[in-house]
């Protein structure tokens, strides 16, 4: 098994080499990839052309949620702990300035325009909207039980919030910030996420192991379409534990980092079937892409790395050392 | 040493139940038509007990009861979304009045009662309120419940002692402390345990390479400067002893254990009633998002949560659970829902916790605790089963004598 990852890896970076030589990266930009070490109580930067870790900052107490601001001049980290978003200049990591965030924020979604932050607080069962450019709270939304995941739709209509203990998605609209609907899903729901043509909501639930498909133009509104499951062989079903998600711009290949199962599903989505399960680092939690969507980092709290993911091939081809337990991912735009 | 023998910790109390009564918010997407309306009733049964060793045990008025609420509490919010309406009643109560207790929140309406009691009383009052009424066992830990004593329409959420004891042998044959010297008090509950901790070092392959008693010959618990006598008293009852790499305290009864720690004779980890011990929770564990849980209920109750006040916070949230998935609260339709192979709760111990079909224990993951951090939790690495390892904890579906739920 071990001499099998070591020749994947190898040929992964052997292919990157070549690709390197042919000078097949230039017409790709340089991006930097921010992940949040959530036991580091730091943010480790890394150069998404050489693949190098190329600085590291403080990003106050266990930095979770990370995002970045559609002009990439702004870097948004939840320092949990310190019941705050920290907003760090992404050239020069320079804290700026807190939002308010309620308290123990974990994660957060920005909408297209970058003008509102909507965060879950898991300890008072609401999902906050804060203005980013006058640093106010707009709005308070009561959901369930453990707010946690959170996604924009792509026309911006709908916010989605899901409550961990109260296991459903809901359904919360920007017009007044009502809830319009709610849908029952698995245990623990996690995170949440749209294709970007907005047809399709998933929801990764951690504890019941399934993604559900949400279809966004039912009869009566949204509707549950069908949950998929996984299985790995030689692991427990226990830890097949679906976390953070992402879905490559043709709305073909849902992927979805399994958590303790050390793994990322690869999702064919017309099909809504498991095609392929990429082993990275382990206790893998969220994913992002490079803008070009040619490769997809994986952050592994257990083994303090990521994994850097070539989305062509679906292959794991490098993985990178960063802080204590890296938790979130963002890598900044073109 | 001087003290009074014996110290309720809590009085016979309110003969009216106390209803926490919340209505449903009626939300516009919830159906009118579906009228679900769940009664669930917390009795706990009071005894007289002597003051605790440490005064960090001294248990709370409110035991149980805030764990409860916590899960109403919970459910009230998702069935808010579903037009779901929760209420709860909870009554403290002495031995000999129990039965009535039970009998007044079933003529209120109760059709779900989580009991906080012994084992002898958990089946009586189950038996009492009869097999409309679907009960869960929140405390007692005896392996008889789950076996020849079970009952059709009674549930358990607390662990057995053969969970607690096999989730803490796991631990310590993983680190290879095989060989166990097993100190048992010399009341009926602590010997019970000592079978469990016996059963557990067959099952798992450690020895008990010695095994003392430990007479509890009364007196109080605590006295001004004690610890000076302790700490005579204590080396010169585990001296001589065979070779052995950890001291199992069976002492249900608090007599002893906590005692054991730092004045045994030779120097090795206690484990068991004191040292690191086996629970179905603790109010310092914070892996898996437990930590929101701890404060949810902090701020309910202005204290540390107790394993009684997850159970019962436990058997709330199965209740709002299967209420939710079923959209009914017909106790039939609950417990079959319950019992089936769809039922699944996220209860922050990192996986989903269910119910054997055997004999109605909930399977869970067993903490381990030095009561101030999580050590471990059990099932450990490598201990399998061919079902979910979560089955190589407790009583298996071979060895089960239980035929209530066949």
């Amino acid at each position: 098994m071990i001499e099998q990852i070591k020749t994947t890896l190898l040929g992964g970076v052997f292919a990157a080499s070549l690709a390197v030589a042919s000078g097949y990266v230039s017409d790709a930009q340089a991006n930097k990839v921010y992940v949040s070490n959530e036991r580091g109580n730091t943010v480790t930067v890394i150069d998404s052309d050489t693949w190098e870790a190329i600085a590291e900052f403080p990003a106050g107490n266990r930095p979770r949620g990370i995002g970045i601001s559609p002009d990439g001049k702004h870097l948004y980290v939840c320092a949990s702990d310190d019941d705050t978003i920290k907003v760090f200049d992404a050239e020069t990591y320079e804290f700026l300035w807190s939002l308010p965030s309620g308290p123990d924020p974990e994660l957060f979604v920005i909408n297209p325009d970058g003008t509102r932050l909507y965060i879950s607080n898991e300890d008072d069962n609401l999902v906050t909207v804060v203005d980013t450019v006058k640093k106010t709270v707009v709005a308070e939304v009561p959901v369930g039980v453990e707010p946690e995941g959170m996604a924009v739709s792509p026309d911006v209509r709908w916010v989605i919030n899901t409550s961990e203990t109260t296991n459903m998605a809901h359904f919360i609209s920007t017009e007044d910030y009502q809830i319009k609907h709610n849908i029952l899903v698995d245990q623990r729901p996690r995170y949440a996420h749209f294709t970007n043509d907005g047809a399709l909501l998933f929801v990764s639930s951690e504890i019941g192991g399934t993604v559900s498909v949400i279809n966004m133009n039912g009869e009566t509104g949204p509707e549950l379409e069908t949950k998929i499951g996984f299985e790995v062989s030689g692991v427990q079903n226990e830890w097949l534990q679906p976390v953070g998600m992402r879905i490559t711009s043709d709305n073909e290949w849902l992927f979805v980092a399994l958590g303790p199962a050390n793994r990322v599903a690869v999702i064919n989505i017309p099909k809504r079937e498991v095609e392929k399960y990429i082993l990275v680092g382990q206790r893998v939690w969220q994913l992002d892409f490079t803008p070009d969507e040619k490769y997809l980092l994986s952050t592994n709290g257990n083994s303090n790395d990521i994994t850097v993911i070539d989305v062509a091939e679906q292959e794991a081809i490098k993985s990178i050392q960063v802080g204590q337990l890296p938790w979130g991912v963002v890598v900044a735009p073109n | 040493m001087t003290g009074s023998r014996m110290r309720c910790w809590c009085h016979p109390r309110h003969w009216l139940s106390v209803w926490v009564i919340t209505l449903a918010v009626l939300c516009l997407w919830a159906n009118p038509s579906a009228a679900v309306e769940v009664k669930t009733g917390i009795l706990r049964v009071d005894y007289p007990v002597l003051a605790p060793v440490s005064r960090f045990d001294r248990k709370p008025d409110d035991l149980g009861f805030s764990g409860a609420q916590l899960g109403n509490e919970d459910n009230l919010t998702t069935g808010s979304f579903l037009g779901h309406k929760f209420e709860m009643a909870t009554i403290a109560t002495p031995p000999e009045q129990a039965v009535e207790a039970a009998q007044k929140l079933v003529s209120e309406g109760v059709r779900f009662l989580v009991i906080l009691a012994n084992a002898e009383d958990t089946v009586r009052i189950t038996d009492a309120v009869g097999p409309e009424v679907l009960a869960f066992n929140a405390l007692a830990p005896d392996n008889a419940l789950r076996q020849s004593k079970c009952r059709t329409n009674l549930f358990h959420v607390a662990p057995s002692r053969a969970m607690l004891a096999d989730a803490l042998a796991q631990f310590l044959v993983w680190k290879r402390w095989n060989r166990w010297l097993l100190i048992e008090g010399s009341n009926p509950d602590d010997r019970k345990l000592g079978n469990a901790y016996r059963r557990a070092a067959t099952k798992f392959g450690a020895r008990i390479v010695e095994q003392r008693t430990y007479e509890d010959t009364g007196g109080s618990r605590r006295s001004d400067s004690g610890h000076v006598l302790v700490q005579r008293q204590m080396p010169v009852f585990t001296q001589d002893a065979t070779d052995h790499d950890v001291l199992i305290a069976a002492d249900e009864s608090d007599v002893f254990a906590l005692y054991l720690p730092f004045h045994a004779w030779t120097p090795r980890p206690v484990a068991g009633s004191g040292g690191l011990r086996p629970v179905s929770f603790h109010g310092s564990h914070e892996a898996w998002g437990a930590t929101q849980f701890q404060r949810r209920f902090e701020k309910l109750s202005g204290r540390f949560l107790q394993p009684a006040d997850y159970n019962a916070w436990l058997a709330l949230r199965v209740i709002g659970e299967a209420v939710t998935r079923t959209n009914s609260d017909d106790p039939q339709v609950l417990k079959d829902y319950m019992l089936g192979d769809d039922f699944e709760l996220a209860a922050f111990k990192g996986q989903k916790v269910t119910f054997r079909n055997w004999n109605g224990q909930m399977r869970q993951p067993v903490l381990l605790t030095d009561s101030k951090i999580t050590v471990g939790v059990s099932p450990q690495e490598g201990f399998l089963h061919h079902r979910s390892p979560l089955d190589s904890l407790g009583l298996d579906e071979p060895e089960s004598d239980c035929d209530a739920f066949k």
